[in-house]
């Protein structure tokens, strides 16, 4: 047993039983940051405190919410946003984070394609950040159902029908995902137990490997340029702050982070006050009605790409289907679609910025036509935007990155 | 070299435990989120089309979908892949859900076309879909048999539905 010494202080009982002076070092004042970024790089703290913002204020809406068909439609409309006293703002917070964590998710996720940061050594990092987002997705997807509106319902009846083309036993699967044949009430409920457990248990999980992937690689900084942290640190802590390229994340990097963080909130306490409409369908102020569709369905805007990926192979369901899987894990595949050894902002790699501004373009144009019906020229160009994204991930990015490297990485 | 062996026999226990486990386990979870037995048993209806008048539409839900049973007139053309016969009569069945994008047709009784209300799909009594507008088949027959003279089992593959497939060339 180690040597206890009669305490100086609170903080050293506790340091003598649970070292927590040197945990503090390892999490906070040792962990190097390069000093070399902007604002750009705080998404990451911005999304940890969004998603802080969402556990609270499910905490407090899973008190009054009931899982139950019968139930669920008044808990939410009239219990907890009439009844309860700050029942709104809790679900004006919970549906305004959820929308915003994935403009967040998006800027976190172009920042680092921007300034190659998911690539040489950093791959796990790129990974277990798209991991997170497809868990996200479906948080937000199990999330959607629970108040039992026309749209929760029919989005859920929608994405519970893909699984129907699996082939042979895609139709068992729907009913089996279901527990009915249709949509029902035990369809809400294993949604429920997914929505407020086990997926933000995996969702915590996933976060903390995403911090943990960032250790050894290190933050990338702006210029992509190796960084030998631990000579940069040891410069840092001999006291020649000046010259050292890394400053610590406790309280250097995080005290920047939380300014922005404090100016986010201006944002998003406005949004959650007084626009929180875009984040609330009209629709799904109607009651759930299994015999009458709305008439026009379409999903939350962050899934409007996919859907339109899967909507605009118009003339195939399958096809459809098929591209709709690959789009869906094919940010996965980045470190491997870019051939080039090079690290470096897009701007300094004529190639690449152009593929990243084509990307960015199409995400927009199916974004748009993933919210219009599929009438007339929209599905044509559902269709070209839909093909244009895989050309442009499997076939212009290799070959761009590809010429790169030929040029030996200038 | 005794040890080893001992250590191996360790590890074969865990490894047949856990495995026999871990499948017992996924087998428990995989019929946990099965169709409740009540859901089953409620994957059936009866219908009763006694007393139905020639032309008139009656409408039903089979698991959980909204279903028409129409009563044909006399004089009306008769396909055997959409129209069964029944007591001396026909009739036609379907699943009123448009094959487009899944909205519910509404029945206008004086042009005997289905019309839904999403994008202008059209179905004729048949239930047959219009050339021309977007829906790209017909609606979907419910498996149904037939029991005594006036009764349909919605759920239940019977005779009739069979041969309606085999109609249709779907069998």
């Amino acid at each position: 047993m180690a040597h206890i010494r009669k305490a100086k202080s609170l903080g050293d009982w506790f340091d003598q039983r649970l070292s927590t002076n040197k945990l503090f070092e390892v999490m906070m004042t040792k962990y190097w940051i390069p000093k070399n970024i902007n604002w750009l790089w705080a998404m990451g703290v911005v999304l940890t405190a969004l998603f802080t913002l969402l556990v609270v204020s499910g905490i407090f809406l899973l008190m009054y919410y009931k899982p139950d068909e019968h139930l669920a439609y008044d808990s939410v409309n009239y219990t907890i946003m009439q009844e309860v006293a700050f029942g709104w703002l809790w679900r004006h917070i919970h549906a305004v984070a959820a929308s915003m964590v994935f403009v967040i998710i998006y800027i976190h996720m172009f920042v680092a394609i921007y300034y190659g940061s998911y690539k040489r050594g950093r791959e796990m990092i790129w990974i277990s950040g798209m991991i997170l987002f497809v868990i996200f997705s479906a948080e937000a997807f199990s999330g959607y159902m629970l108040p039992w509106g026309q749209m929760s319902y029919w989005a859920a009846a929608v994405i519970t029908n893909l699984f129907g083309g699996i082939p042979l036993i895609g139709s068992d699967v729907v009913e089996w995902v279901r527990g009915n044949y249709v949509v029902a009430d035990s369809t809400l409920t294993r949604f429920f137990m997914l929505h407020v457990f086990l997926l933000p248990v995996v969702i915590m999980g996933a976060i903390a490997a995403h911090f943990y992937a960032l250790r050894t690689p290190h933050v990338n900084n702006q210029d992509g340029e190796e960084i030998d942290f631990e000579a940069e640190a040891e410069k840092y802590m001999a006291g020649n702050k000046k010259e050292a390229k890394v400053i610590r994340f406790w309280p250097d990097f995080l005290c920047k982070d939380i300014f922005i963080i404090s100016l986010f909130m201006i944002l998003f306490f406005a949004l959650a006050c007084y626009h929180f409409d875009f984040a609330m369908d009209p629709i799904n102020f109607e009651r759930a009605n299994q015999l009458a569709t709305p008439a026009h369905i379409y999903p939350e805007w962050y899934f409007l790409w996919s859907y339109e990926v899967l909507r605009g192979i118009f003339f195939s369901a399958n096809l459809g289907l098929i591209f709709f899987g690959i789009a869906q894990v094919v940010f996965l595949l980045l470190p491997w679609l870019d051939r080039s050894d090079v690290v470096k902002p897009a701007h300094k790699r004529p190639g690449f910025l152009i593929f990243f501004i084509l990307l960015i373009i199409d995400l927009i144009v199916l974004t748009v036509y993933g919210k219009l019906p599929p009438d007339g020229n929209a599905k044509y160009i559902g269709l070209a935007a839909s093909v244009s994204f895989l050309v442009l991930l499997f076939i212009v990015l290799p070959m761009v990155t590809m010429a790169e490297n030929k040029k030996g990485g200038e | 070299m005794a040890d080893v062996k001992r250590r191996d026999f360790l590890g074969m226990a865990l490894g047949g435990v856990a495995g026999v486990g871990a499948i017992a386990a996924l087998v428990a979870m995989k019929k946990t989120w099965d169709p409740l037995p009540s859901v089953v048993s409620a994957g059936f209806t009866t219908v009763d089309v006694a007393g139905m008048q020639e032309g008139e539409i009656r409408d039903t839900q089979w698991r959980g979908k909204p279903v028409y049973i129409m009563k044909k007139k006399s004089g009306d053309e008769v396909l055997p892949a959409r129209d069964f016969e029944l007591a001396g009569a026909y009739y036609c069945i379907g699943i009123k859900i448009c094959t487009h994008l899944g909205c519910i047709p509404n029945w206008k009784a004086n042009e005997g076309m289905f019309h839904c209300p999403c994008h202008g799909g059209q179905f004729n009594g048949d239930g047959v879909n219009i050339e021309g507008t977007p829906p790209p088949r017909p609606f979907d027959i419910p498996p149904f048999a037939i029991k005594g003279d006036t009764t349909l089992i919605l759920g239940e593959s019977g005779t009739e539905y069979e041969a309606m497939l085999k109609a249709s060339g779907n069998a």
